[in-house]
């Protein structure tokens, strides 16, 4: 039987133009409005209620759903339903995601751990690789860590740093999927930088204003269904401009009183 | 009758994922009978029974669990036979980690789940490295890179293998699996069948390295298990 995650060169030429979830139910069981059509370029923003399905429709994403999970969605590509062949192929290499997860579990040091994820992910250089992972999580992170200290004695940020510049810089999967960042106790705006800088299909969960503005469109979440989609507007991206202003100004004073500068 | 070896260490989710896709076949009408091998207790039977699967569960007690396994094959299969499944699913944790009760000509699972440490595919030993497929469960509660090192490490010891994650939660994954045991080797009797690995010593003729199946290769200290009434699964 062939096992395609393993057949990195291929599965990393393929990318969907599109990526469709066919609507499905909410957690009463009435239908979903319409069917969502992700592609690559493109920003889409969750938002919601914790509660209201918004990991749901993720993981639908990231599992290449088949009816086969509570909300019933399936996951197209191209517009059609891959076949048996063609999941297997790309279980777990169609998205790349950070989850809301905080915390490592693996007993393994860092640079252990980010030289196998690059030796198996068959980076041209996994030694070069492997540091710049580490240097690009240490910018992230608030409190630098050592590469020879164990994944599990990481803190919270530090875990979330780690995941946030593995996935940017190892990944080559066609979709990147992002719950809530915003929590992670790093540098937001840097980690989107990161993140952003690339083709990929993007699909981020949020309660940000800034992160849900920096979206192309935003779904809007209730009781385990999509309820609405809304586009952004040239006004949006006027007050996404002030938001943003306003959040380097907080950053900028922040970094001063930490260092115990003056406000000026 | 198709048959299936399903092994892996304590509580990493095999009766899950077995109960689960043993369910997303009883969908397209394919039944399946499922004996688990334990040593001295057991709450599967009843996680079988109220899934609707057949099952018969048996301990060995006071001996080696391989070599109870093996002693019992011929009528873990008969019985399995009897109660008219398609498909029989034979699942062991008593074995030591240095067994495997995968047979040549049977298809062979391995379960294993991302919580048990970077070191447990190759401690594992022979169960992961003669396995067909390869489950890892629990994907769930790490990171994805987490997942992909740790599905690394277990293709380093097993290189042909098909690896596939399945969550024995939700039951993500099974219907996958599912297809998979539909294609399971259909085999008439497991007698002169071979394990793909021998047993460690001990009293019994499975101890001087016997592989092959059957009682009349049996031996010494051979105990043979009372299975459940076709009529009770
Ligand atoms: N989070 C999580 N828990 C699981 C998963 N698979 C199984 N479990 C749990 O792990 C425990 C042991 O599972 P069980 O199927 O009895 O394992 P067995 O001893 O190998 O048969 C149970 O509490 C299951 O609910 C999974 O994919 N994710
Ligand atoms: N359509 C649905 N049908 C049934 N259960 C659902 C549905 N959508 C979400 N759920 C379940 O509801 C719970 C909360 O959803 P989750 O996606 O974690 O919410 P959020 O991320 O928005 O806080 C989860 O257990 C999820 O599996
Ligand atoms: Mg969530
Ligand atoms: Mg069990």
């Amino acid at each position: 039987m062939a096992d395609g995650a393993d057949a990195g060169a291929k599965a990393r030429a393929w990318a969907p133009a599109s990526l469709t979830l066919t609507a499905g139910r909410d957690k009463s069981g009435r239908p979903e409005a319409g069917d969502v059509v992700l592609r690559p370029g493109e920003i889409t923003a969750l938002l919601g209620p914790t509660g209201s399905g918004k990991s749901r429709f993720l993981s639908d994403i990231e599992s290449l759903a088949c009816g086969d999970t509570p909300t019933g969605r399936r996951l197209l590509l191209d517009g059609r339903s891959p076949d048996a062949d063609e999941r297997f192929e790309l279980q777990g290499r169609l998205v790349a995601q950070l989850t809301q997860n905080m915390n490592f579990v693996l007993d393994l040091s860092v640079r252990d751990f980010v030289l196998t994820h690059a030796l198996s992910r068959e980076a041209p250089d996994p030694q070069e690789a492997a540091r710049r992972v580490i240097a690009a999580a240490n910018s992230l992170a608030g409190e630098p860590f050592d590469p020879g200290v164990q994944l599990t004695q990481l803190s919270g940020g530090q875990s979330r740093a780690l995941m946030i510049a593995d996935t940017a810089l190892l990944s080559w999967s066609p979709a990147l999927l992002i719950d809530e960042i915003e929590n992670a106790g790093v540098d937001k705006r840097r980690a989107l930088d990161l993140l952003l800088a690339s083709d990929k299909i993007v699909v981020i969960a949020t309660h940000d204003p800034v992160l849900a503005l920096s979206a192309d469109r935003r779904l809007v979440f209730e009781h385990g269904a999509v309820r609405m989609t809304v586009v952004r507007t040239g006004e949006e991206r006027d007050i996404l401009a002030r938001l943003s202003e306003m959040e380097r100004e907080t950053t900028r004073v922040r970094a001063l009183l930490r260092k115990g500068e003056p406000l000026s | 009758m198709r048959l299936v070896t399903v092994a892996g260490p304590p509580s990493c989710g095999k009766t899950s994922v077995v109960a689960k896709a043993c369910g997303a076949l009883r969908e397209l009408g394919r039944s399946c009978a499922v004996v688990k091998f334990d040593c001295l207790q057991s709450r599967d039977g009843e996680i079988y029974r109220e899934a609707g699967i057949a099952v018969s569960v048996v301990f060995s007690g006071g001996l080696c669990p391989d070599h109870f396994f093996a002693t019992n094959l011929e009528e873990a299969f008969a019985w399995a036979a009897g109660t008219g499944a398609e498909t029989g699913i034979i699942e062991t944790a008593g074995l030591c980690n240095r067994c495997s009760p995968h047979i040549r000509g049977a298809l062979g699972i391995c379960v294993i789940d991302n919580l048990m440490g970077i070191d447990a595919p190759e401690k594992i030993g022979p169960m992961l490295r003669l396995a067909d497929i390869v489950i890892v469960t629990k994907g769930d509660l790490v990171s994805q890179a987490e997942r992909e090192v740790y599905r690394y490490r277990i293709r380093q010891m097993n290189g042909r293998a098909v690896i596939r994650h399945v969550n024995g939660l939700t039951g993500q994954g099974c219907a996958d699996l599912a297809a998979i045991l539909a294609q399971a080797p259909d085999i008439k009797t497991v007698t002169d069948m071979k394990l793909r690995f021998s047993m460690p010593a001990a009293v019994c003729s499975y101890c001087l390295s016997e592989t092959r199946i059957g009682s009349r290769y049996q031996k010494g200290n051979v105990k043979k298990a009372r299975f459940a009434g076709v009529s009770d699964g």
